[in-house]
């Protein structure tokens, strides 16, 4: 059983959590996820790790409210217990002599995106992060990519907050006027990734996209996880979850991420008919 | 005067219109009357053939003889002296390669039903027997077991019985290892298992279930940090392989270790699971192995029409005879000498799957027929579910995460026949050596390890 040492809500849909986890959070690095089990019977879901404090022994996790297991989740409280909790699994975002990054995150995925800001900033690299957002009511971490940013571009898709529109407008920008990234680091959704490396590829500046994709057991048992890179099939729990945006096929990941929608949205109505919250 | 019938006494199972439309386990397990009669039909051979065909060697013949007395209890005593799991080993294992294949009285008709005494037994003293094991005095040594696998749960059985403090730790949230994700409650009730793991607890052995190995905590770090004297690793089979083909990545194709956990360990097949797993009209599954006819068993569970397609013939299917026979009698269809050659789909989801047709010519390194293809044959299987079964590659969690830990070039980790790693201390066996394989060579492989642990610790 793992506490959840404290619990905020960042957003109507998202929310976050530091859960007691000393052996997760021991070797923690940005970029890897855990698999939890909010109650004895719920589903395996994957989350990328938010942050981690060594010392307390705590991991952060920041989750949006999608299907069932992510509203069981949600349903407990500070000081209650999440039934299972293993990690951390997958690899750490490389980022071993980068000194000019731009981080470009969407909706939750900033969520994990701000862990790698944060590691590339705490190794004296200079991070620009464009990040995007539905609306000004779903923006969150907006201090803490601040403080580890050179350069903090906030979008929104109705212009309620920051610049309207989409995070490839400025990182187009920046590209066509010559600011020379080492890398792109690029999370979010599917569609919002694979817009960023139509993006980058014009400029044929190398980028990373870290890929969630549904899994079971996270350790390379199951295989639902595959993905194709390269035209080749990699499983994004051990092979990944980073893997060279220029290389994966996105409009498989995208249909693959669909084919439980239909039951997903059928569980979430079950376990909380309360909910008719906007979701990404 | 031994009892001379040709033939075992028949085992009782659920008609098969009934139980491929329940997940219930299939065979429902000799009487104490039916149990006394096949008992009395072993010779008590004084060379024991049977033992040399049973990977741990129980002594066979002196369980029967007590299971011929009518002393349940004695017999369970007998073979709770060399295995761990005899409730599982007698449901799962293939006796008929291996303790039934010696025995004197298939030479002249059917061997005695080795197995289904084994399960009675076991099932006899798991109904009877309120006794717990004790946990015996420590001798102060901590052995780490990695896996709470069959091969982990031997393992851990011997040496926790030899006094020795051991800690599992296991990745997922529950023991079982594959007797838990993979085969399935019909064939395996996971009730069954459960007992086997709460009989180590009460050994002393620790189970740390959520800590992945090579993760979590590295092997180093259990020894020079955790205290841990010496390390088994029983692991597992790792990665299910896909075969390479154009549209196996599309919605409805699962691996059957997907499949299979999705059912088993996460509960799938209950109407109030919230894991989803897709209920298919149409199934194809690919492979003819243990693993193969399991998904295909389950598949058909689900409501699902169902076809294995596999590239040989009948005779050189490589799952156990009973469960072949088992799916034949649930309706399940075989595709024999086809080899799938491409997965077709629309929107994202698998329609169908294109296939060779196949004929076998000259025997092949591993003495099987050879399957080569016919030139321009060609059939089409409709579907909306594909389960990938055609075996596993090992996992590199561990490989890659331990210093000194030799690995074979398909990734298996080097061990000698006791066990022995490079590494010293570290001791593997089961799948994660030797790729995949059977329950019992797995927990053969724990036992032999524990023997070796116990002697590396008293040098």
């Amino acid at each position: 059983m793992f506490k959840i040492v404290s619990k905020k809500e960042l957003n109507p849909t998202v929310t976050f959590m530091s859960v007691e986890a000393p052996l997760v959070a021991k070797k923690a690095k940005a970029g890897q996820f855990i698999i939890f089990r909010a109650k004895e019977d719920s589903e395996r879901i994957p989350l990328t790790i938010a942050g981690y404090d060594r010392e307390k022994g705590t991991v952060d996790i920041i989750f949006q409210i999608v299907g069932a297991g992510t509203e069981v989740l949600n349903s407990l409280n500070e000081g209650e217990n999440i039934q299972d909790f293993v990690g951390p699994l997958g690899n750490p975002t490389e980022i071993e002599g980068l000194k000019k990054v731009a981080v470009v995150g969407g909706g939750v995925g900033c969520a994990i995106a701000y862990p790698v800001a944060k590691a590339l900033h705490e190794q004296g690299c200079e991070v620009t992060s464009i990040v995007g957002f539905r609306n000004k009511d779903l923006v969150i971490l907006e201090d803490e990519f601040k403080a580890v940013s050179s350069d903090y571009i906030l979008m929104s898709d109705d212009g309620s907050v920051g610049e309207k529109g989409v995070v490839t407008q400025p990182l187009d920008k920046l590209l066509a006027d010559g600011t020379e990234f080492d890398e792109v680091i690029a999370i979010g959704p599917l569609i919002m990734m694979k817009f960023v490396v139509a993006t980058t590829k014009k400029y044929n500046v190398k980028t990373v996209v870290s890929m969630n994709p549904i899994m079971v057991d996270g350790t390379g048992m199951c295989g639902g996880c595959r993905l194709t890179v390269g035209g080749k099939t990699k499983f994004a729990c051990v092979d990944g979850p980073d893997f060279d945006g220029f290389e994966v096929d996105f409009d498989e990941a995208m249909a693959r991420g669909s084919v439980y929608k239909p039951f997903e949205t059928k569980a979430r109505e079950e376990t909380c008919n309360l909910l008719k919250k906007e979701v990404q | 005067m031994p009892n001379m019938s040709m033939t075992k006494n028949p085992m009782p199972s659920q008609e098969p219109e009934v139980r491929n439309k329940n997940f219930k386990e299939v065979t429902l397990g000799y009487t104490k009357e039916m149990a006394i009669d096949e008992a009395g039909r072993c010779l008590n051979c004084k060379h024991k053939p049977c033992v040399t065909g049973c990977p741990v060697q129980i002594d066979i013949p002196a369980f029967i003889a007590k299971v011929a007395e009518g002393d349940f209890e004695a017999a369970y005593q007998v073979i709770n002296k060399s295995s761990s799991l005899p409730a599982v080993c007698g449901r799962v294992c293939p006796q008929e390669t291996q303790c039934e294949s010696k025995c004197v009285r298939g030479i002249k008709g059917e061997p005695v039903a080795i197995g289904r005494l084994e399960r009675f037994v076991a099932d006899y003293h798991n109904a009877n027997c309120t006794d717990k094991a004790v946990k015996p005095e420590s001798n102060g040594h901590k052995v780490a077991v990695i896996g709470s696998g069959p091969s982990g749960l031997a393992c851990a059985s011997d040496l926790a019985k030899k006094g020795y403090e051991v800690t599992i730790f296991e990745a997922l949230h529950l023991a079982g290892g594959v007797l838990a994700y993979g085969i399935p409650e019909f064939r395996l009730p996971k009730d069954i298992v459960q007992k086997e793991v709460d009989g180590l607890k009460d050994l002393g052995v620790k189970i740390e279930t959520n800590v992945v190995i090579g993760k979590t905590i590295s092997i180093d770090e259990l020894m020079n940090e955790y205290g841990f004297e010496s390390v088994f690793i029983g692991s597992g089979a790792g990665l299910p392989r896909f075969m390479r083909i154009p549209g196996e990545n599309l919605n409805g194709v699962y691996s059957a270790n997907e499949f299979l956990t999705r059912i088993n360990l996460m509960k799938a097949y209950k109407e109030d699971s919230t894991t989803p797993i897709k209920h298919p009209e149409k199934t194809v599954v690919v492979g003819g192995g243990n693993v193969a006819m399991d998904a295909a068993r389950c598949a058909k569970r689900l409501g699902s029409d169902v076809t294995i397609v596999y590239r040989r013939s009948m005779e050189e299917l490589p799952a156990r005879a009973e469960e072949v026979e088992h799916a034949i009698e649930e309706g399940i269809k075989f595709e024999l000498l086809t080899n799938p050659l491409e997965v077709v789909g629309e929107d994202g989801w698998v329609t169908s799957v294109h296939c060779q047709k196949m004929e076998l010519s000259e025997p092949d390194e591993s003495g099987r027929r050879r399957p080569v293809a016919i030139e321009g044959a060609f059939t089409d299987i409709d579907c909306d579910c594909m389960i990938m079964s055609i075996g596993t590659s090992p996992n590199p969690l561990i490989k890659d995460t331990t210093e000194g830990l030799d690995t074979e070039s398909f990734g298996g980790i080097t061990a000698d026949e006791f066990g022995a790693t490079s590494k010293p201390g570290v001791y593997a066996g089961g799948d994660a050596v030797t790729g995949a394989a059977t329950v019992i060579l797995a927990m053969g492989a724990g036992k032999k390890a524990a023997s070796a642990i116990d002697e590396y610790l008293n040098k």
